[in-house]
């Protein structure tokens, strides 16, 4: 009798118990799914996968006769404003040995610092080792950005 | 009349006739007769029509008239090589670059044909070994004919021409890699050989790179000669500008000079001159310093300090490209990363041309300038594998989550099923 | 609480809730010593609903062109927050709902719940394995990497071996002649649209069957029961089995999970259309007997082409083998073991095949 009557008082304390623990836990493993699934949702800041195309810079960020280097898909580009007010946009991996290059105001032209080759601002590789012209890209203003892609009909 | 000539005198003309309707149509050029007869004929007076009609001479309405002499109208053959018609025959070889100097290095004559073509070529031609030699009698040298062939001349830049760039080491060969012919010059015959195992035949040759060095590009074409000891480094500096700048401000240009010895081609041969390697510099197996340096000079220390510097730059390179690799792998983005460390080779491929200065200081600044940047995408690469052992910890909650639900969901089935037995039992 | 009794009402009056729920409670799962096969069943439905969830979650990144498609995954595995593990749990997850497909059909197979008047029940369920398998093929393009884009044209030009209409099938199949930016939109379309359609209607069939008709018994069993009738035989379905079926789902999650976080499903190169096949090119697994088939038989069988001659085979295999019901009625004895037995050859058959298809070179 007493036994029984020990387990019919335990018994409620136990489900109690039981139903908050699995209650408590599953409350936890559902948050760690949904947690995950939220943020996933949320449009990350550079919403940019595509390897065709890159915002090169803003209208102001270069002078005439300089150039900048800058990131596109996984390789360095070379945007360039020379003096007459256009841009030009082209790969900066140097056809020779693959060193970055840059450039030279005082040149006017592109040149590459490891062995001293040179290529016209359209990418053509005029002195020096390179045996290849760089790749040109377009460049594409909207409004204070410059975009550069790669040239389809190149 | 000796009898032979008598026999030539009936034989040929009668085969000349026979023969002419066989012959194929000439295209349109000077008529020139004698090639009726001395295409049918054996070397060395054999010239086929296909050889010379396709030859820059022939195309600008030249005939054999032009250097032999004699008459190209008439196919009677005393007529066409008489001395009246002023035929010279066999042209000795001692004559041949005065009488191909006789048109061109005439350049009122030249003009009417190619106004760019250079008219130097003979008195460079007297300047070179070969015209040296030929002027004290040695007839075995080259003259014009042996370089551009006599009656099949093509212009340099016709891939077929003996002298298009991709053909001129083999043209030279034909000479200079033959030891029979050489006998008595005193000098090697394996230039070409080696040559053929160099970058510069692998840009010619295989990169088709047809502005890469052959035999002429250093020696000369007609005033062919070995650079002298002071003048190969300028000669190798036409292209190689940054490492010649880079030798003459260090302290190897007066030590070189001093003791007679050529700039460039003591460390990197001349002819067969293979890709470097950071083995080159240094102090141990294969490097050139040791030729003249040995342990205890300052300079065997400079050598160490630079290829170990070369050698700790490519490790980090490797080093961190690998850490950045993994972590791509396991899908961590390093995309940036990565890109910045591709200064780092930069800064590598430079420090290798900055060697030419042999002063580590200066070959340091470089390595350190790398090193920076190979540090910087270690860095990234830890931040990348925290960002992974990040993922792990919160998969280790979820499942710490999903555990204790399995412990729960355990005891309630218990509970259940007794439950159930419970209230079947009753 | 009485909010709910109240919603609980007004459902009631009009759906007849009370009906439903008394069903549920009553229903019950046979309890014997074979009684976890009957979980595949409702773990292939549980990674399905995983595979919609993240399904869904991917199409709000992924982009169907070839210009975009991959570098699309890659933006998913590297720059959206989480994106590794949904891409990862998804392609996981993929492989074992057709493992667990794969099994639950040959437990059914071997247990015998086919037979009367469970006949549709087992047809809809083969048509949802080929959906499921078709689902495995469309999506495995997407990503559209060297090693989907080679298999998709391997894999489409054993379709076009068919007779007859083997070009047409190929054609309809890639959008065109070959493997390209068609082929893509093409299977993204089948993937997300046509056969997630077909698979809902077919799935609310096979488990209103499965409801209508209970869960069998093996037919080995029930002689014992037979032979002993007092033993409990049922358990409840609400919430004995459920709960049980939960925390499978749970260890399914845990596993997902850890897979993703471990193992994460690579992204490989980007596909280009103008490259050479790379070496060792194969299928997915499940593919892979087919596919291993098909280069042990020889160049020609009779005048027809061995690749004809295995597509052919295969086919009318699985003909036959979804209209078994039709071929068993349900007689034991010799029949059912000759059926039994051809189970065991099919099963070794198929993991033989996979297994070598993976050790031979």
């Amino acid at each position: 009798m007493t036994d029984e009557t020990t387990n019919a008082q335990d018994a409620p304390k136990r489900r109690h118990f039981l139903e908050i623990f699995l209650g408590a836990s599953v409350t936890a493993s559902l948050i760690s799914f949904v947690y995950p699934v939220l943020r996933y949702m949320i449009p990350v800041q550079n919403a940019e996968p595509a390897a065709d195309s890159a915002l090169a810079g803003h209208l102001g960020d270069l002078k005439p006769n300089t150039g900048k280097i800058f990131r596109f898909g996984n390789r360095p580009a070379l945007l360039v404003l020379t003096n007459d007010g256009k841009y030009h946009a082209m790969s900066a991996v140097c056809t020779h040995l693959n060193c970055t290059v840059q450039y030279r105001s005082d040149l006017h032209a592109v040149w590459c610092a490891c062995h001293n080759g040179m290529y016209s601002v359209d990418g053509r590789n005029i002195s020096g080792p390179p045996p290849r012209p760089l790749e040109t890209y377009q460049v594409i203003l909207k409004g204070d950005d410059i975009y550069v892609r790669r040239d389809e009909n190149a | 009349m000796c009898w032979a000539r008598k026999i030539a005198l009936i034989v040929l003309p009668g085969l000349c006739a026979f023969l002419l309707p066989a012959a194929p149509p000439l295209a349109a050029q000077t008529a020139n007769h004698c090639l009726q007869c001395h295409s049918q004929l054996d070397a060395p007076v054999g010239v086929t029509r296909k050889e010379f009609s396709e030859s820059i001479h022939a195309q600008k309405g030249l005939t054999c008239t032009s250097c032999h002499g004699g008459d190209a109208s008439s196919d009677d053959m005393d007529t066409a090589m008489g001395k009246a018609a002023g035929f010279k025959g066999h042209i000795e070889r001692a004559q041949i670059p005065a009488l191909c100097s006789k048109c061109h290095s005439d350049a009122a004559y030249m003009r009417g044909y190619n106004p760019s073509l250079r008219t130097d070529q003979f008195s460079q031609y007297q300047t070179s070994v070969h015209g040296k030699l030929l002027a004290r009698g040695d007839t075995r040298v080259a003259v014009c004919s042996d370089c551009h062939t006599a009656h099949d001349i093509l212009p340099p830049n016709d891939p077929q021409s003996t002298v298009y760039p991709v053909n001129v080491a083999k043209t030279c060969a034909n000479c200079h890699a033959n030891p029979e012919h050489m006998k008595g010059y005193n000098i090697p015959t394996n230039q070409y050989a080696l040559y053929s195992t160099s970058v510069h035949y692998n840009a010619l040759m295989v990169q088709g790179d047809l502005s890469a060095p052959t035999c002429s590009t250093c020696h000369g074409s007609h005033g062919a000669a070995p650079p002298g000891v002071a003048s190969v480094e300028r000669v190798c500096s036409t292209c190689h500008v940054f490492q010649q700048q880079l030798f003459d401000s260090g302290p190897h240009k007066e030590g070189f000079a001093a003791l007679g010895l050529s700039g460039c081609i003591t460390c990197h041969t001349n002819h067969g001159i293979q890709h470097p390697s950071d083995a080159m510099i240094g102090t141990g197996k294969g490097a050139v310093c040791m030729k003249c340096h040995s342990a205890g000079e300052p300079a065997y220390a400079a050598a160490g300090a630079m290829h170990d510097g070369l050698q700790n730059l490519d490790q980090q390179i490797a080093r961190s490209d690998e850490i950045l690799t993994r972590a791509e792998t396991s899908g961590v983005e390093v995309g940036e990363a990565k890109l910045a460390l591709s200064e780092a080779r930069d800064d590598l491929t430079k420090a290798r041309v900055t060697i030419h200065s042999v002063q580590a200081s200066a070959v340091d600044q470089n390595i350190q300038a790398g090193l920076q940047v190979t540090q910087k995408a270690y860095q990234a690469g830890l931040n990348a594998l925290a960002e992974l052992k990040h993922r792990r910890e919160g998969l280790a909650a979820s499942l710490a989550a999903i555990v204790l639900v399995l412990i729960g969901l355990a005891l309630l089935i218990r509970k259940v099923d007794a439950q159930k037995s419970e209230s079947l039992r009753r | 609480m009485a909010a709910l009794v109240h919603i609980k009402e007004w459902i009631d009056e009009r759906f007849g809730l009370k009906e439903l729920l008394a069903f549920a409670r009553h229903k019950t799962v046979p309890r014997h010593r074979l009684s976890y096969w009957y979980f595949f069943g409702g773990m292939t439905l549980f990674l399905f609903i995983i595979q919609v969830i993240t399904g869904i979650l991917l199409l709000l990144y992924y982009r169907p062109s070839p210009n975009e498609a991959f570098e699309s995954v890659q933006y998913i595995m590297t720059q959206v927050r989480f994106g590794w593990l949904i891409r990862s749990i998804h392609s996981w997850s993929a492989n074992l709902m057709i493992f667990m497909a794969i099994a639950h059909m040959f437990s059914v197979f071997f247990l015998k719940s086919y037979r009367k008047p469970r006949e549709l029940t087992w047809l809809s369920g083969m048509l949802l394995l080929f959906i499921v398998l078709g689902f495995g093929f469309s999506g495995y393009l997407l990503p559209w990497n060297t090693l989907s884009f080679f298999a998709t044209k391997v894999g489409t030009d054993i379709a076009g071996q068919v007779p007859l209409v083997g070009k047409w099938i190929l054609v309809f199949l890639r959008g065109g002649d070959d493997v390209s930016g068609a082929t893509l939109t093409r299977f993204f379309g089948f993937h997300v649209a046509v056969l997630p359609g077909l698979a809902t209607l077919l799935i609310a069939l096979h488990l209103f069957l499965v409801q209508r008709f209970g869960m069998s018994v093996p037919p080995s069993l029930e002689a014992e029961w037979a032979a002993k009738p007092a033993e409990e035989r049922e358990m409840r379905f609400f919430p004995n089995f459920l709960l049980r079926e939960l925390m499978a789902w749970y260890v399914a999650l845990a596993i997902l999970g850890g897979l993703a976080a471990f193992m994460p499903w690579e992204l490989g190169t980007k596909a280009d259309l103008f490259a050479s096949a790379p070496q060792g090119i194969r299928p997915e697994w499940y593919f892979m007997f087919m596919f291993q088939t098909l280069k042990l038989l020889p160049g020609k069988i009779w005048f027809l082409d061995g690749d004809v001659v295995g597509v052919l085979g295969f086919g009318a295999a699985f003909l036959l083998w979804t209209l078994l019901p039709f071929f068993d009625r349900g007689k034991s004895g010799r029949p059912a073991r000759l059926i039994t037995g051809l189970g065991v050859f099919v099963l070794t058959y198929f993991v033989a095949l996979t297994v070598y298809g993976y050790v031979a070179k």
